[in-house]
């Protein structure tokens, strides 16, 4: 399968792929890792007519404490998250998910912004960052903004950023020992989740429960109550509206919702 | 049809470099433009793991990166290891093989996984190589020919205290 044809630009530094957003809007596309891009460019599901390549911008990989927070760049691979001390010890609910992700080579190429761009409910790092309460950090020539990831998504594939916009920064809490866990759900190696959740601190979030990455704002809030794991976990799939595919019913994912979030939350609870 | 685009990439060792469209996937760099057929394409969607080789030392699946993210990459593909290359050497001694198609994607793979923990625990092995598909389904002796290329005995580190004896 072959994409069809596009104009490339590698531009040397973020101020200049923002020039190039600018000038050209609608009608480019980021490239970062590729492993969400290219798969849909190779299917004609996209066909941008140009690619504006920001994988190999040092400026956009980091992982740094900031204050009560962690400041990852958006470029920063899947592989790099999994394997960083700095997370390890101040936010350990985003390696370990990382570490989930497809499969080694697809975590030497994806990116953390990448995962967060594509909008796909059934990834499992938007639903983390969801559970986190993390922020996204979008810029374009106008300026910058940063927007909670509670408000960053709007429906399958598509979220608030613009199109001249570009995500340079994630900021997640520094939830050190807080309790947490990543249920993730799925048949084959290699495979996405049916059904995920991620669990740190008393938040829930949920993977491939509806359009976007969700909250179990139920759960939270009886938990929050003073409920057992047990009574809230089965809270879980409320207000949430999962697809059924050849995978699974939506009933089924219901189900595997409740299920899995007793067990992160069990585990949370050490 | 688009502009081309100038890529300069080593592989194996061996500088190369073409005037390429920018939709040329890394695979077909490889195979078509190099003319190293090593590298096979299998499901040319990122699941499968043929294609796998490593660029900078780092194992991607080829069919999914564009020749031009490779610009300026060293690429290593099966050619590239030497005849006696441990990895090679244990897939030959274990049986790693049945047909043959995953073959050069699955020793990529364990070359990668072995540069990046050389002494992998089984459990380790499986899931390091779980990007890679046989369809000959013959994944035991694939996960000893690279416990046997890490040093250990494959054996010994397959061995299952609750399958063993009575």
């Amino acid at each position: 399968m072959i994409p069809v044809g596009f104009e490339y630009a590698r531009p040397g530094s973020v101020d200049e792929a923002l020039a190039l957003l600018t000038e050209h809007g609608e009608d480019a596309t980021v490239l970062a890792g590729g492993h969400s891009l290219l798969p849909v460019m190779k299917l004609r599901l996209a066909a941008p007519e140009l690619v504006i390549d920001i994988g190999r911008l040092p400026e956009l990989s980091y992982i740094t404490v900031d204050g009560d927070e962690v400041a990852i760049g958006a470029g920063t691979r899947h592989s790099t998250v999994e394997t960083s001390s700095v997370l390890a010890t101040e936010c350990p609910l985003l390696p370990a998910v990382a570490a989930t992700v497809g499969d080694p080579q697809v975590r030497h190429r994806g990116t953390l912004g990448g995962s967060l761009a594509h909008a796909d409910p059934a990834s499992d790092l938007p639903a983390a960052v969801l559970a986190l309460g993390g922020d996204v950090v979008l810029r374009s020539t106008r300026g910058e903004r940063k927007v909670p990831i509670t408000s960053f998504y709007t429906g399958v594939f598509s979220t608030v950023k613009e199109p001249d916009e570009l995500i340079v920064e994630i900021r997640v809490p520094r939830t050190g020992t807080a309790g947490w866990a990543y249920e993730k759900f799925n048949r084959r190696a290699n495979d996405w989740a049916i059904v995920g959740v991620a669990v740190v601190d008393g938040r829930v979030g949920l993977v491939n429960m509806g359009s976007t990455p969700l909250r179990a704002s139920t759960t939270e809030a009886a938990l929050a109550d003073g409920a057992s794991i047990a009574d809230a976990a089965a809270l879980a799939d409320q207000r949430t509206d999962p697809p059924a595919d050849l995978t699974a019913t939506a009933d089924y994912r219901r189900h595997l919702a409740r299920i899995l979030t007793k067990r992160a939350l069990t585990t949370a609870a050490g | 049809m688009s502009a081309t685009v100038k890529v300069d990439m080593t592989v194996n060792g061996t500088g190369t470099s073409a005037d390429v469209e920018p939709r040329l996937l890394l695979a077909h760099y490889l195979r078509d433009v190099v003319g190293l057929k090593a590298t096979n394409i299998g499901c040319d969607t990122t699941s499968c793991g043929a294609c796998t080789v490593l660029v900078d030392g780092e194992s991607v699946k080829s069919c999914t990166v564009l020749a031009v993210q490779a610009d300026g990459t060293s690429v290593t593909t099966m050619e590239g290891l030497e005849e006696a290359h441990p990895v090679t050497a244990a897939f030959r001694a274990e049986h790693g093989l049945q047909c043959g198609f995953c073959t050069p994607g699955m020793v990529m793979a364990s070359v990668g996984l072995l540069s990046e923990n050389p002494t992998p625990t089984e459990r380790e092995v499986r899931e390091g190589l779980e990007g890679n598909l046989c369809r000959c389904t013959g994944y035991h002796n694939i996960v000893r020919a690279v416990l046997a290329a890490s040093g250990q005995d494959p054996q010994a580190a397959t061995a299952h205290p609750s399958r063993s004896g009575a």
